[in-house]
């Protein structure tokens, strides 16, 4: 590999700062070593805890098999980084290349990875917000408090938002014997991921396994009682519900405030980026000494019509965070696009639930394999003749088939001759997402400006 | 001691619920529910499952905890 004069320079005494010390910060700061940058490294967090693995939370952590602080992420080897943990960034100053800290203090940089994610969609009204009883799930401290409150054994849980996370909600209080009632605007849950097909057969799990479901309604107050502990939740439907314990799962924010300001391409969609993780400025041009990761980015995929993607898949935030290090200490031909094909799982109710591509582009759907009414199949999304995505519910040997038909854009309806084919030959049907201009949970993967079609002179990285 | 499964990779195979019961576990049919932060008692049994899982999915600390301690330095 050829490493130019300046890259071999900045390999050895440069100085590499990480805003963000969760997923993708650790697993970046971890290849930066890897790959032989022998320079200053300092990792800044806003969380007093070093990085640890978020999936668990939703799952091991409230069933109460693994304590909330039981998630530390493994280390593949050590990075020997000046750690500031428990302190915010709140400003970047590009020109003089420092990071302001809630502290007060600055750190100078050559290189900056931003990998700042997302944290969870607040309640909207503050002081329902802030009853006792009302949580979010995000951080490990959420779910140390959530848990705690399951173990006292309220009396009904009510779960704001049917989408990955509210579902797995569902499906923990489910296990640990408790009555759960899910409130979804939308109509079935999973339906801005999945699409309506799927989402019938998530709504079938949920009901079977005795969540109260209640799709198409919205919950327009939280009440307390005189002490600030949450009593009830009133419905869009004029019915009200006793309950102890709500849980707001309306998906996630992008955590870019700190960016504000700055000349950066950030706002409310994420950080915009190249194909390099390399951040765009405001006037859509790419800086060289800023790159992005994760939950955070938006980045252009050839595979989807070079559309920019936001996604908030684990998966994702290990790739793009491995990509942006190897191009931050690599000179121009060395660099590596980041062309990681989205994929994604979750389990709940007992299902295994993986899924590849981008769903939200399919317009059909079809069945494959297995059987819907089984709760056991896979399935694959089409889009202008090809097959775009797919999902598995208990089929997850099949999932690495379907990723190689649609990084190979194979023909939609698919003509496999797969060994568990479904009895009645496969059928496309609309695939039936909700229209994406309505407010939901949000779907994990956001499409979101620049494509080709798109003909906007201005860049716009955000919509206020 | 840490550990992470990447399960995007993971297809349920379950060998590693057969040579470390105690900290792999599946959940319904092919759902893999693990314990992220296993006692060291168990090291034995996660490598050799770790060595066993046919995709290699199973992420071990490299690393003493001692760097772990390090990370917790504000
Ligand atoms: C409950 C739950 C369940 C999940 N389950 C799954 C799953 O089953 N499958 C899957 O694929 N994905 C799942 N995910 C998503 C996955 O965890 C995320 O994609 C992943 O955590 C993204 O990593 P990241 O490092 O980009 O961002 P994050 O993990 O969000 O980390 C960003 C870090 O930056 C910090 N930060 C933010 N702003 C600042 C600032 N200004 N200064 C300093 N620090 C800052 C944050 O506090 C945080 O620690 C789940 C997420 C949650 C919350
Ligand atoms: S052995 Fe590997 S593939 Fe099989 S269940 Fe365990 S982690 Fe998953």
């Amino acid at each position: 590999m050829s490493v130019d004069g300046p890259t071999r320079t900045f390999r050895r005494q440069g100085r590499v700062v990480v805003v963000g010390a969760s997923l993708a910060g650790l697993r970046a700061a971890e290849t930066l070593r890897e790959e032989g940058f022998t320079g200053a490294l300092t990792m800044i967090g806003d969380e007093p805890h070093g990085p640890y693995d978020r999936p668990p939370l939703s799952k091991q952590v409230l069933l109460g098999k693994t304590p909330a602080d039981g998630t530390a992420l493994p280390r593949r080897r050590a990075i020997d980084a000046e750690w500031r943990l428990g302190v915010a960034a709140t400003g970047l100053d590009l020109t003089e290349k420092r990071v302001r800290l809630a502290d007060g203090q600055e750190v100078g940089f050559d290189r900056l990875l931003i990998a700042t994610g997302t944290r969870a969609r607040p309640w909207p009204r503050d002081a329902e917000a802030d009853l006792d009883g009302v949580f979010v799930l995000r951080t490990s401290d959420d779910a140390a408090r959530l848990d705690q409150r399951l173990a006292a054994r309220p009396r009904r849980v009510l779960v704001i938002g049917a989408g990955f996370t509210g579902s797995e909600v569902a499906s923990a209080c489910r296990e640990r014997g408790l009555e759960v009632t899910v409130a979804e605007r939308g109509p079935a849950p999973l339906v801005g991921a999945l699409g309506g097909v799927i989402g019938a057969i998530a709504a079938e799990l949920q009901r079977e396994h005795g969540v109260d479901l209640r799709c198409c309604i919205t919950v327009t107050a939280l009440e307390g009682d005189p002490a600030g502990r949450l009593r009830r939740a009133h419905l869009s439907d004029g019915t009200a519900l006793d309950v102890d314990v709500a849980v707001i799962a309306l998906g996630a924010m992008r955590n870019t405030e700190w960016l504000a300001g700055s000349g950066l391409g950030a706002g409310p969609r994420g950080v915009a980026c190249d194909a390099g993780c390399r951040a765009f400025d405001v006037h859509g041009i790419v800086t060289d000494d800023i790159f992005v990761a994760g939950d955070v980015a938006r980045s252009p995929h050839p595979l989807f019509g070079y559309q920019f993607l936001s996604l908030e898949h684990w998966g994702n935030a290990v790739a793009q965070a491995e990509t942006a290090a190897h191009n931050m200490i690599s000179a121009g031909p060395d660099r590596r696009p980041h062309l990681w094909v989205p994929a994604f799982w979750s389990a709940q109710f007992g299902v295994n639930i993986k899924s590849v591509g981008v769903p939200p582009m399919g317009e059909e759907i079809a069945v494959t394999q297995g059987s819907l009414a089984e709760h056991r199949f896979a399935a694959a999304y089409g889009f202008q003749g090809r097959v775009i995505a797919a999902v598995s519910f208990d089929h997850a040997r099949w999932i690495d088939f379907y990723r190689e038909r649609i990084e190979s854009a194979a023909p939609f309806p698919p003509d496999f001759t797969g060994v568990d084919r479904p009895p009645g030959g496969v059928r496309p049907v609309p695939a039936d997402f909700p229209d994406p201009a309505l407010p939901t949970h949000g779907p994990t993967v956001t499409l979101s400006g620049y494509s080709p079609s798109d003909r906007r002179v201005t860049f716009t990285p955000a919509r206020a | 001691m840490r550990l992470v499964v990447d399960l995007n990779r993971c297809q349920g195979y379950a060998q590693c619920a057969f040579l470390a019961p105690d900290v792999f576990v599946m959940h319904g049919e092919e759902a893999l529910m693990y314990d992220p932060g296993a006692d060291e008692t168990q090291r034995e049994q996660i490598m050799r499952a770790s060595a066993a899982c046919p995709v290699q999915a199973i992420l071990v600390d490299q690393v003493d905890l001692a760097e772990g301690a390090l990370a917790h330095v504000g």
